[in-house]
């Protein structure tokens, strides 16, 4: 089985750093991993595009994840820029960089038939300024987005945090990943809760 | 140690392991992780025993290894596209003088118009300048040709290429095996030179040479690289044999038994066709694929008996010659003197084009029905094309073709107002 990830930001946000962290966290679960940014013109704030493939066997395939299983949104303005949604599968997971919900954020339409618990939003920017001082979000949406979806652990996290970053950025970004990871989780299961009722 | 990295960054640290006495280079995408990493090494004393040196230009990063490789230290440089065409003159000259030199090229496209993505044409525009050419599949096959390429180099006393695709390869991070130091040591000897500029024993290396001898010499470097098509599967053994990998290699070929269909490529794209060709032998499609390692020398005889038996043979690849078609195509139809299949040469992956699984699957069915023209353009907006050749027929002052290319599709060039 392989499970594949696009995660959309903007250049100067982390996205390639986001997708390089979420294939470390699987590499050390003793999974295969692939990473790789899209091959654009990246300039600050211009939208890119980064990708990860996991998977139990060794990964060969190159081209670039048009049909991804779950998607990670860094910035909720490329909604109206950008085909984030392009080939996601049906029923696939959605994580998105906000404070508002799907519902505020106009996408329930986009997302009927869908598990609720598989379109989260979290926070990322708020969090990431509470506990690194700089908005840099892709640490905190990467752990939450193993809250979701169950891909990597937070421990894993923590570790590919620690292999990309020291000292007080990582330790930041570490407390980062796990506040974010908790308000996913609830999210998630409040969303679960709501449907078995 | 299996380590999840950049391959870049694998790359780096499996040079350093190899002890390179001098790496001399200047900075060009997607080249520049790899540079930078073994700068990074040899300032904090990872890398001992090295001397970094900064150069002004590609054409200096050339001359620098040639000299410090003339005084018998391991030399070392990397570069991409134009990097590599603005050193040519001194490309020619390391293999002429018959330095051992190593270089990486993370391949990139050729300007104008200026692209810093994928494909071979820098690679293919020095096929012929007399290094050897090594093509890696992934980002441990790049890692281990350089241990292959230093020692396949020095012994016989000429330059090597180890090519990886840039971006796709250099810049996508998955889990490499960087070996131990030790097992690096036990595989690649101290460089003994068979030439070195000494003060002791002066000699001179470079002399002017006329007809009398040109076309020996020449000939020389011929019959080196026709010795290494027996010396690299020998080193790819021995390398087995230490690293418990296999790796390197002339050819390598993957579900070509019975196939009637062999498909050739080089480089990463072989990953994305193995998983089609997995997909189409599920369906009892008879199809397999060769990638070819060695470019240079080119495996003529083992190519030959690899698609003996098959009946046609389509080759996937990454540049072409403007005015005739393929070049990889050309070289494999020679290997097929003896037993000639219809031959298709594919045009795929121009300046980081994405070569789809989609569209490889699509192309695999048409060959197998012999529907395809001799030279096909994967994935060729028709649309694009056929719009600026009318502009051109109706309009004198067409303008420049990429940017008229760029207004068509709708992004934004470099038109002002």
């Amino acid at each position: 089985m392989m499970f594949q990830v696009r995660i959309h930001g903007r250049g100067g946000q982390g996205c390639v750093t986001g997708a390089e962290m979420l294939s470390i966290a699987a590499f050390l679960e003793g999974k295969h991993a692939q990473a790789f940014p899209s091959f654009g013109s990246e300039r600050t704030g211009a939208p890119v595009v980064a990708f990860c493939r996991i998977s139990d066997r060794e990964i060969r395939l190159r081209e670039p994840i048009m049909q991804p299983d779950g998607l990670i949104i860094q910035d909720p303005t490329l909604l109206h820029q950008v085909d984030v949604f392009s080939g996601l599968r049906p029923d696939g997971f959605v994580l998105i960089n906000s404070k508002k919900n799907f519902d505020d954020l106009g996408l329930s339409e986009r997302f009927g038939g869908w598990h609720h618990a598989h379109l989260c939003t979290v926070p990322a920017t708020e969090i990431a300024m509470e506990h690194i001082g700089r908005p840099l979000p892709n640490a905190i949406l990467l752990a939450g987005f193993a809250a979701m979806s169950g891909a990597v652990s937070l421990d894993s996290v923590h570790a590919a945090i620690r292999d990309k970053f020291s000292g007080k950025v990582a330790s930041g970004n570490i407390s980062a990943a796990s506040a974010a990871y908790d308000f996913v989780k609830k999210e998630k299961e409040d969303y679960d809760r709501a449907e078995a009722m | 140690m299996l380590k999840q990295c950049e391959g870049s960054h694998a790359v780096a640290a499996t040079v350093a392991l190899c002890r390179p006495e001098v790496i001399c280079a200047y900075p060009i995408s997607p080249q520049t992780h790899i540079v930078e990493g073994l700068s990074e090494m040899v300032r904090d004393g990872t890398l001992q025993n090295c001397e970094f040196i900064n150069v002004e230009s590609e054409f200096a990063a050339m001359s620098v290894a040639i000299g410090s490789s003339a005084t018998g230290a391991r030399s070392y440089t990397a570069t991409a596209s134009q990097g590599l065409l603005f050193m040519a003159e001194a490309v020619w000259n390391a293999s002429g003088l018959g330095l051992p030199i190593v270089m990486t090229l993370a391949n990139r496209a050729i300007g104008a118009p200026i692209n810093i993505w994928n494909d071979h044409t820098d690679a293919m525009s020095m096929r012929d300048a007399g290094w050897l050419q090594l093509f890696a599949e992934n980002n441990q096959e790049a890692a281990d040709l350089h241990i292959q390429a230093f020692r396949l180099a020095e012994e016989l006393s000429l330059p090597i290429m180890v090519c990886m695709d840039g971006f796709i390869l250099t810049h996508a991070y998955e889990g490499v095996d960087i070996p131990t130091q030790a097992q690096v040591d036990a595989y690649l000897p101290p460089y003994e030179p068979r030439q070195v500029l000494d003060p002791r024993e002066p000699v001179s290396i470079g002399a002017m040479v006329g007809p009398e001898a040109f076309t020996e010499v020449r000939y020389l470097a011929h019959a080196k690289q026709m010795q290494a098509l027996k010396l690299i599967p020998q080193l790819a053994e021995e390398f087995q044999a230490q690293f418990g990998r296999d790796s390197g290699g002339l050819i390598r070929t993957y579900r070509t038994e019975d196939a009637e269909t062999v498909v050739v490529a080089l480089g990463s794209v072989l990953g994305t066709i193995k998983n089609t060709i997995d997909d189409l032998r599920e369906e009892g499609r008879k199809i397999g694929v060769l990638g070819i390692t060695s470019f240079r020398p080119f495996p003529t005889a083992a190519i030959g008996e690899a698609v003996r038996y098959c009946e046609r043979v389509v080759v996937v690849e990454k540049s072409f010659a403007v005015g005739v078609g393929g070049i990889v195509s050309r070289d494999v139809r020679t290997a097929m003197r003896e037993h000639p299949h219809p031959i298709y040469a594919v045009i795929a992956g121009l300046g980081g084009r994405a070569i789809t699984k989609d569209s490889l699957r699509q192309l695999f069915l048409t060959v197998m029905d012999d529907k395809l023209e001799a030279l096909t353009f994967l994935d060729l907006d028709w649309n694009a094309v056929n719009r600026e050749l009318e502009r051109e027929r109706i309009t004198r002052r067409s303008g420049p073709i990429a940017e008229n290319l760029l207004r068509d599709l709708g992004v934004v060039a470099a038109r002002v107002g």
